[in-house]
């Protein structure tokens, strides 16, 4: 008998080593990921916010968000530019113009987007791009632990604050916003998440009451709200009248039509609690679907959408909170059954489910081989390499609702580390034999607390590049050298009947055997969003058969055999 | 006379005749019953499992071991209600990296071969359960946690299973292990927080948590891993917490302990301890003459 017990005490110990050296090895990515930050001049560094003083004792937990990044093309030459969030008082958000020679020049203060972290406003969370009046020019709304504000893109180089003007002079405390045209008017609408209550500054705190009231199911959060354009620069909130004013301190939320109904739904990923979907009842109102996402409670952090297995729908890939020993919350990989069952189906498993404390990420063919890798970044606090918080998260974790609601009673953080310097993670994506953490292998070594996480082609040469907004950290630009056998296309949308972004609009690409959805990007993972033109690997394939595109009017379009290895632009036919 | 009518008014309160009625039930099915209602209640409340597969393994290895390795060892498959526990703490109390299965049934086996494994005088020294997560938590911290937050930090969940625990704990006769470790634990674990400057309440707040319902209805008050005689008991109860103190200081010092130790603190304080005493209790009784 004694036999097999040391044995099942000596296989426990061989199976925590994880999959032998043979399987990691027979990985062979096909892609590198070189930190290329300072050649192209990105000089980006987050400072985060500072809050009042009564909440000192846990300042580092509350203050560990803010760095975000989103792709823009403000001024419409057709390269990708990049806009990232500061948080601290004073500290300048930045606006990076692409030169179009692989290089970035910060163009923030003249563009009159710079100075949005004063006194009294609130701390900058993130920002979503959007051509909010259709007039072909990108606008932007940059969402705080304060007010929102909305700037009108003038003329493609300055900006005009319209905050007052469009009624969203409103107090939230969020860390997401996206755009979607919920009611398919071809107006941009506006979902923007929250975080803390809308009553409380965090600056200027009446009660340090101010925590969710549970560690699974908490529902004490600030009020999620949506916002309809009424064209004329103008919004209303319709949140009530819509029914997504969820309470559940979201952290990040997406927008696709999961459901094949021809209308986009809103996709939650919420901290303490479980993830939410709102299904589109054509754009009459909005409702709480099960859809298997209530089975485990966790402590969602972003939500990426993407085609996982190639099976022409989008799947949801939502982050949560690990640590050895302590906790494992496991990241979700969401398999839309939603058209065939109602539901979403988890596969996440082994090293896919567990990045560490994640947050941002986003699906992505680094190698254009015609399947989705993904990449996530994570870490919370790095600060004191021998002190660790997770002890005394333990403890407060254990305790009754009334205790931790309360920050004062909250074990003081000091210097301590929480999940700190953890290495991304990029998952290859080999199909039936699963997914593969090769971010080592690849280049993706840094070890700062990653948050936001952008794709884009910076240099228009057929490779997504990862953008990655680092918490009180530098911000890092990795360049995708892809396989060179491989090919590609990337589309780029405009709608006409849609949103001029068309952001919301769905491809399907036929290539042989290989299918695959993409959804332009009105905001995704956390506090991001990637280039709005849908990149698609083709491996060897030379052709492709065709392009359907489902637009957000409802129209459906099909372009047959487009050019290859190139940036093809199809326009939304009138009528 | 007073015993006459001290006979009537028991028979005359409700309260009093199911307490009277409960006496008469074999206290392992008491036990099997409050598992049973932290199971449901975990589960239909919160969706404590994450999965129902895992309770399946957990249980399914549990039983078979026991019914396997009994009857090699005894000739007969002997009750599998102790079976039964193991299987329900195991799949409430484990949390594993990545949806892995493993972890249930390695731990499920090892929980359930220990009894017949580390014996001493024809006694198993550790309470399974314990001893399997605390194996695990030593020989596979990448991939095995311990649960360490509430059913939902909501104190009704909380109050209705102290209640049925602290009466079933009594009926059992082992209320005053119970009440032994929970009154040593808040007043060390409050002294030790006054003294090293810390707050109070998130020092003695862990003990609201379902791990520590666990510990202190099922696993510390086992009646075949507890030693003899209430006063003994009381008295290992006692230095279980002591232990545990010992660890938590040096937690908070950040001493270089197995993360398991900083996770699971009642859990290693008994896995120290439970054995020892138990050995030294056996030890003692074969010392002492017989009467």
């Amino acid at each position: 008998m004694a036999l097999p017990f040391h044995a099942a005490i000596l296989l426990a110990m061989r199976l925590d080593r994880g999959p032998g050296r043979s399987a990691a090895d027979a990985a062979h990515p096909g892609f590198v990921l070189r930190d290329e930050t300072k050649a192209v001049g990105i000089d980006f560094v987050h400072r985060r916010a500072t809050f009042d003083a009564k909440i000192a004792n846990i300042e580092p937990h509350v203050a560990a968000v803010g760095a975000s990044v989103s792709v823009t093309d403000f001024d419409g030459d057709g390269w990708p530019d990049l806009y990232f969030t500061n948080s601290a008082t004073g500290a300048p958000n930045a606006l990076y113009h692409n030169r179009g020679d692989g290089t970035f020049e910060e163009v923030a203060a003249s563009a009159g987007v710079a100075d949005l972290n004063r006194a009294g406003e609130g701390a900058s969370m993130g920002a979503v791009w959007g051509d909010v009046d259709n007039d072909g020019r990108e606008d932007l709304l940059v969402y705080r632990y304060g007010y929102l504000s909305l700037f009108r893109n003038v003329d493609g180089r300055h900006f005009e604050d319209v905050t007052e003007r469009a009624g969203l002079h409103r107090w939230i405390n969020s860390n997401g916003a996206i755009w979607l045209d919920y009611d398919r008017d071809g107006l941009l609408d506006l979902y923007v998440t929250a975080y803390f209550r809308g009553d409380i500054d965090l600056s200027h705190l009446a009660t340090t009451r101010i925590m969710h009231n549970s560690f699974e199911y908490a529902t004490n959060g600030g009020k999620n709200l949506l916002f309809h354009n009424l064209g004329g620069g103008k919004f209303e909130d319709v949140t009530d009248r819509m029914g997504v004013g969820s309470t559940r301190w979201t952290l990040a939320a997406a927008s696709a039509d999961f459901n094949g109904d021809g209308w986009p739904d809103i996709y939650l990923a919420n901290d303490y609690g479980p993830e939410e979907l709102y299904l589109n009842d054509r754009g009459r109102g909005f409702t709480l679907a099960k859809a298997g996402l209530d089975a485990e409670s966790k402590s969602g952090m972003a939500v990426a959408l993407g085609d996982a297995f190639n099976r022409g729908r989008i799947d949801a890939f939502v982050t949560n909170i690990s640590e050895r020993g302590y906790i494992f919350q496991n990241n979700n990989l969401r398999v839309n059954e939603m058209a065939r069952g109602g539901r979403f189906r988890n596969v996440a498993e082994g090293a896919l489910a567990d990045a560490g404390w994640a947050w941002g990420a986003q699906f992505g063919d680094f190698n254009n081989d015609g399947a989705n890798e993904l990449f996530v970044a994570n870490g919370f606090i790095s600060a004191d390499r021998d002190r660790s918080y997770w002890y005394a998260m333990s403890k407060i974790a254990g305790a009754n609702s009334r205790l931790f609601e309360d920050a004062a009673t909250w074990p003081a953080f000091g210097n301590a580390s929480l999940s700190g310097y953890e290495p991304s993670r990029v998952y290859l994506n080999r199909g039936v034999a699963g997914w593969v953490d090769v971010a080592g292998k690849v280049g993706a070594t840094d070890l700062y607390d990653g948050r936001a996480v952008a794709l884009a082609d910076l240099a228009n040469r057929g490779a997504v590049d990862v953008i990655v907004a680092n918490q009180n950290q530098p911000a890092v630009v990795y360049r995708d050298i892809p396989d060179s056998a491989n090919h590609w296309i990337a589309l780029k949308l405009v709608g006409t009947r849609s949103n001029r972004s068309a952001i919301g609009a769905e491809v399907v690409l036929q290539s042989g055997d290989l299918v695959q959805r993409r959804v332009v990007d009105g905001g995704s993972g956390f506090a991001s969003q990637n280039d709005r033109r849908l990149h698609f690997g083709l491996g060897t394939r030379e052709w492709v058969d065709r392009v359907v595109i489902q637009w957000p009017s409802g129209a459906r379009q099909i372009v047959s055999r487009p050019a290859i290895d190139r940036f093809v632009t199809i326009t939304e036919p009138e009528r | 006379m007073s015993d006459a009518t001290g006979a009537t008014v028991l028979t005359r309160n409700p309260l009093a005749r199911l307490w009277e009625r409960g006496s008469r039930i074999d206290p392992r099915y008491l036990v099997t019953f409050l598992i049973t209602l932290v199971l449901i209640a975990a589960q239909l409340r919160y969706q404590m499992f994450g999965g129902y597969e895992r309770i399946a393994v957990a249980l399914g290895v549990c039983v078979a071991t026991e019914a396997a390795l009994s009857w090699f060892d005894r000739g007969r498959v002997v009750n599998l209600q102790s079976a039964y526990i193991s299987g329900i703490s195991l799949s409430l109390l484990l949390k594993p990296q990545g949806y892995a299965l493993w972890p249930f049934a390695i731990g499920a086996f090892l929980a359930i071969s220990s009894k017949y494994v580390v014996r001493y005088r024809d006694n198993h020294l550790f309470n399974p359960t314990n001893f399997a997560i605390c194996a695990l938590l030593l020989a596979a911290p990448d991939h095995v946690s311990v649960l360490s937050h509430q059913f939902g930090n909501d104190v009704v969940t909380n109050v209705v299973i102290w209640i049925f625990g602290l009466i079933i704990a009594a009926r059992v006769g082992v209320l005053h292990i119970t009440l032994a470790y929970v009154l040593s634990f808040l007043a060390l674990n409050g002294a030790r927080a006054l003294l090293l400057g810390q707050p109070v309440l998130p020092e003695i707040a862990p003990l609201t948590g379902p791990m520590y319902q666990l510990f202190v209805f099922f696993m510390i008050t086992d009646p075949r891993t507890v030693v003899r005689g209430r006063g003994r008991q009381i008295v290992v109860a006692v230095i279980i917490a002591l232990a545990e103190l010992v660890i938590r200081y040096g937690s908070d010092r950040g001493w270089p302990m197995p993360t398991g130790l900083y996770a699971g603190p009642p859990l290693f304080a008994l896995f120290i301890i439970g054995p020892v005493a138990k050995w030294l209790d056996l030890r003692a009784r074969r010392a002492a003459p017989a009467r």
